[in-house]
């Protein structure tokens, strides 16, 4: 699967009728209940894991004997159409969300068995819908994430100073210290969340559509700090990512889902295939080696309208 | 490279300080298992509402039929006044002023968690039904010819009651701020036609009694009747100040962010919500349903700290000095006759609404 031409997969019309995989693909098809799975975190082990996980909302069952393990010291994306569990497994990861059936672990305990706090300092999350309190200012909102480590009569020690500090200089905002969040853009409001969720000092950190109402540009900055944080300090990141030619550049390994189920985990490079990106969010396209990263890149196949007539280029 | 080296060393000033420069903190660190983070502002806006509550205690105990100075009421506070003035001090005059500091500031409190949890400035224990349901449960008690201590004990169980109602109506996985404030609201009107029903129902005497005392008023206030608002903050005070306020703080972030830093957001706001509504019980138990208070302090407390997060502390202080001068001004500024304190506390929480509700129409945050 690995080609390293750059039209790795063209769906023929057969394909497009047909949106099961194809059948050279057959040894790595999916079965209900049962995904292709490359690249197995076994070797590296996995601190955190859900073992046949039902998660519902009230009576809205979301998805049902779900499995995942993020490997330890991966980049892990987790991507898939809208609706389809995504942020619901990572609330149930960070124990948000308590599955009516199964368990999340966390270095081999029930998630839902151990302390608020305890559990704060192992996994943090940079949830979607976080407010800054009217006029906070960065230092103090990011002081807040070192909670967990602090009690009534250890409300501020060196330490915490010492790691707040870091954690702003880290995400570039040490020098908005002193400013109000409200005041801030979009994406820098962004790194001082970030900020926060590293004050934490977790060996484990989620993030939930970090990348969500930013512009191009600061969508790209906010996944290079991610993948500085995950390369240069060993972490542990799992993000939901809407754009899977963001999540095919970044992560290390994929964990693709439709309808509350897996249907494919492993590294982009090896699970990325036109045939994959079909079965997922049932759209016809080509992926082609990016030409940036070498790492796939995903085209939609032109629908309904005709190709453009090819117009002499000026502009060359 | 450079900004990098230039960032480092800013960070080490930073550090070196131990001041937490730019969150307006101080620090008070003994070794590494004891140290204190505070905001000066907040703890300077605290203590002032403290005096000006206490200030404003002494002349008002200073004032009336049998005006004393500033200096004899210090004087008699502490012993050293004739037997007239004594009696007139520590027997009549104190104890009103100190109900008033009482539910002052239990109300204070409780209107900053209501606020807190809520998420908004309108919520509180008044806007919500909790007074009112006080109010249901002492008209019953005053209809059915009790005494006054029933009375209280009728207010308390209303307060209490529909605190527990509205908390059944508006759970539903997890306590949510908005569901809240439309429960509280609907129950508040209920309960105001009931209210208005009880009042129909009763004779001259009672209703007249039942009037004055829905209005709040702290007029004839004796020691026995403090009791109960003082343990009530004694107990409830700590729970809610030091076992509560860091987690809100936390949650004002919304729920998902405090969660993901360890705080028990159920839990938190369960106690600190379920001593709100106690603390408010009492208070108008104590000195009948004051309107307002509760409402405006914490907005005061958090106009003069300039912090996020509850203003817990400074709240409370700003709600004793609110009531004690609102009771100055209800002995004092009539002329001819005292008026119930409630009345003034409405007169000036409804100009400060109003005046809220421009402002933050005009910040776009209603």
């Amino acid at each position: 699967m690995n080609t390293p031409a750059a039209v790795r997969d063209l769906p023929g019309p057969q394909d497009l009728q047909a949106p099961v995989g194809h059948p050279q693909d057959g040894a790595e098809r999916m079965t209900q209940g049962n995904h292709r799975d490359h690249g197995t975190p076994a070797a590296g082990g996995t601190r955190l894991s859900g073992e046949g996980l039902t998660l519902a909302y009230d009576r809205r069952t979301i998805a049902e004997d779900l499995t995942v393990a993020i490997p330890d010291r991966s980049f892990t994306v987790v991507i898939g159409p809208n609706a389809c569990g995504k942020s619901t497994l990572l609330r149930a990861l960070s124990r948000m969300l308590k599955p009516v059936a199964g368990a999340v672990l966390l270095d081999g305990r029930d998630i839902s068995s151990a302390g608020a706090k305890q559990v704060a300092r192992t996994l943090g999350l940079l949830p979607q819908s976080s407010v800054a309190p009217e006029g906070i200012s960065v230092s103090e909102l990011v002081s807040r994430g070192r909670y967990p480590h602090q009690s009534l009569l250890r409300q501020w020690s060196a330490e915490d100073e010492r790691v707040v500090a870091e954690a702003m200089s880290s995400t570039g905002v040490a020098d908005l210290a002193d400013r109000a969040v409200d005041e801030l853009s979009g994406g820098q409001r962004q790194r001082v969340w970030i900020a926060m969720a590293l004050a934490q000092q977790t060996p484990l950190l989620l993030l939930d559509e970090p990348t969500t109402y930013l512009d191009l540009a600061h969508q790209i900055d906010i996944l290079d700090l991610c993948a500085r944080l995950h390369q240069e300090e060993g972490r542990t990141l799992v993000a939901v990512l809407h754009d899977l030619n963001h999540a095919a550049r970044y992560a290390t390994h994929l964990i693709a889902m439709r309808e509350g189920r897996v249907v494919a985990s492993g590294p982009p490079e090896r699970i990325v295939t036109a045939e994959l990106v079909e079965e997922v969010f049932g759209l016809p396209c080509r992926v082609i080696d990016d030409p940036e990263t070498g790492t796939p890149l995903v085209v939609p196949a032109a629908r309904r309208r005709a190709r453009r007539p090819q117009v002499a280029g000026h502009l060359s | 490279m450079r900004t990098a080296t230039r960032t480092a060393t800013r960070t080490a000033t930073r550090t070196g300080a131990g001041t937490g420069k730019g969150t307006g903190m101080r620090i008070l660190r003994a070794g590494p298992a004891l140290s204190l983070r505070f905001r000066p502002r907040a703890l300077a806006a605290a203590v002032v509402c403290l005096l000006v509550a206490l200030a404003a205690g002494v002349v008002t105990i200073g004032s009336g039929d049998y005006p004393m100075s500033f200096a004899e009421v210090l004087t008699t506070l502490t012993g050293g006044g004739t037997p007239a003035q004594d009696f007139i001090v520590n027997e009549l005059r104190l104890p009103r002023v100190l109900a008033a500091l009482l539910t002052g500031a239990s109300l204070g409190l409780a209107g900053a968690v209501f606020q807190s949890v809520v998420r908004n400035p309108l919520g509180s224990p008044d806007m919500l039904g909790i007074t009112q349901g006080a109010s249901t449960g002492a008209l019953l008690v005053v209809l059915a010819g009790g005494s006054s201590t029933a009375l209280a004990g009728g207010a308390i169980a209303g307060g209490v009651l529909t605190g527990l109602l509205i908390y059944a109506l508006a759970w539903r996985q997890g306590l949510h701020g908005y569901r809240l404030v439309l429960t509280g609201i609907g129950v508040l009107a209920m309960l105001t036609g009931v209210n208005g029903y009880l009042l129909t129902r009763g004779k001259l005497m009672e209703a007249s009694r039942a009037i004055l005392w829905i209005t709040g008023s702290l007029d004839g206030r004796g020691w026995p009747e403090l009791t109960p608002p003082l343990i009530a903050l004694a107990v409830l005070g700590p729970v809610v100040v030091l076992g509560c306020g860091r987690a809100l703080r936390m949650t004002e972030m919304g729920d998902d962010a405090a969660h993901a830093l360890g705080v028990s957001v159920e839990r938190a706001r369960t106690t600190a919500l379920g001593s709100a509504v106690v603390l408010v019980s009492f208070a108008a138990a104590c000195a009948g349903p004051v309107s307002f208070v509760a409402l405006t302090a914490p907005q005061l407390a958090k106009r003069l700290t300039r912090a996020p997060g509850p203003n817990l502390l400074p709240a409370a202080c700003m709600g004793a000095a609110v009531l004690v001068v609102a009771d100055w001004a209800a002995q004092n500024l009539f002329t001819g006759r005292q008026i119930p304190v409630g009345v003034v506390t409405g007169l000036l929480g409804g100009c400060y609404l109003v005046w809220l509700l421009a402002t933050q129409r005009k910040a776009g945050r209603i």
